[in-house]
């Protein structure tokens, strides 16, 4: 993550690029993702045109993968809108997280930064949203993060709706997304509240894999918050950054 | 149905979520409860995400949260790069590295 000087305050470009730079080590796992999406859509039956324009309408890398399977399964539509809407939920605590931070902005910008806002787009901008320089131009960080995700995921989509899955299994490249995120979590766990719902949703979602519609991450990450919040309110209260952001 | 009419279903029900707290609902009027928990949103929903594309094999396969398992040693070995450096380039270094040197090994 950006390390700034304090004396020298960030301007809109300088914000954009530094979270295209965060997307970066993002995109080395998306990348074979696209490509696998691409190649499953359409062997899956579904046009070129129809896959790709999935990727752009729905933007949610696990809800394509299942909606394209349901379609060639034939499965009756309103069950595959609706398993989107499951599959998609947890983007909820997203919006959530970071609502405090986009309030102040144009009603323009909240909608543009909603449709882009995924698992990788989020990541790097929390991180760098609570970072404590007060910028105000931080929501460009998070633009520049998820447009470098967007297009990496286009792209990504048409290489392999055109040519195939690209990069081998043997490279295990998917392994690039978990470790990314891990690099982002680790340093985000500043207390026992925050250590007990990292425990609490690994150990759910290891057993919880197999579950469908996307119960598999939500589950475990709404007990991992209860946990957490369960500490919380027995631990003396003290300035939480949420407060600090709230007060300033 | 037609399929199109489906998919863009799907992109509706998923930018309204996208949408929910930016747009359509202030997240003070959220419960004080709920506010502070999101504070936890990176450890809990990130976590869920890693925890399962590490113990299960090639990220999709058997369920194997043991040393046999490349993933683990790997992702540990990560964790601890994690904590040390803060950076995510010497993350994805050390823990690919570890990956592609413990399978070609076995």
């Amino acid at each position: 993550m950006p390390l700034r000087l304090a004396d020298m305050p960030p301007t809109r470009s300088s914000e954009f690029s530094a979270g295209i730079r965060a997307q970066l080590p993002l995109l080395l796992g998306v990348t074979p993702f696209g490509l696998a999406y691409g190649a499953y859509a359409v062997e899956s039956g579904l046009s070129p045109g129809f896959s790709q324009a999935m990727s752009v309408v729905v933007f949610g890398g696990a809800s394509q993968f299942v909606g394209a399977r349901q379609m060639a399964s034939e499965v009756p539509g309103i069950i595959i809108v609706l398993t989107a809407l499951l599959v998609n939920s947890r983007h909820m605590l997203y919006s959530a997280s970071l609502a405090p931070y986009v309030d102040g902005l144009q009603a323009r910008w909240r909608w543009l930064l909603a449709y882009l806002l995924t698992d990788e787009a989020y990541a790097p901008a929390i991180v760098r949203y609570q970072q404590p320089d007060v910028s105000v131009n931080k929501h460009w960080f998070l633009l520049g993060s998820a447009v470098a995700l967007w297009v990496d995921w286009q792209v990504t989509t048409a290489i392999g709706v055109f040519a195939g899955a690209a990069v081998p299994a043997s490279w295990a490249l998917d392994f690039a997304l978990p470790l990314t995120f891990i690099a982002i979590v680790v340093p985000s766990i500043k207390d026992r509240p925050g250590l007990a719902a990292a425990i609490v949703a690994g150990t759910v979602a290891a057993f919880g894999f197999r579950w469908p519609y996307g119960l598999n991450v939500l589950v475990p990450a709404l007990l991992g918050l209860a946990v957490a919040m369960a500490i919380a309110v027995r631990m003396p209260r003290a300035v939480s950054a949420a407060d600090a952001t709230e007060a300033a | 149905m037609n399929l199109w009419l489906v998919m863009v279903g799907m992109g509706v029900v998923t930018y309204g979520i996208r949408l929910s707290f930016f747009v359509f609902v202030h997240h003070s009027s959220l419960p004080a409860l709920a506010r502070d928990a999101l504070r936890y949103v990176t450890p809990a929903v990130l976590t869920a995400i890693i925890v399962p594309a590490v113990l299960y094999v090639d990220g999709a396969g058997e369920f194997d949260p043991w040393v046999t398992n490349a993933r683990v040693p790997a992702a540990l070995l990560a964790v601890a790069v994690a904590a040390l450096t803060k950076n995510v380039w010497a993350t994805i270094a050390v823990g690919m590295c570890a990956l592609w040197l413990l399978e070609w090994l076995n």
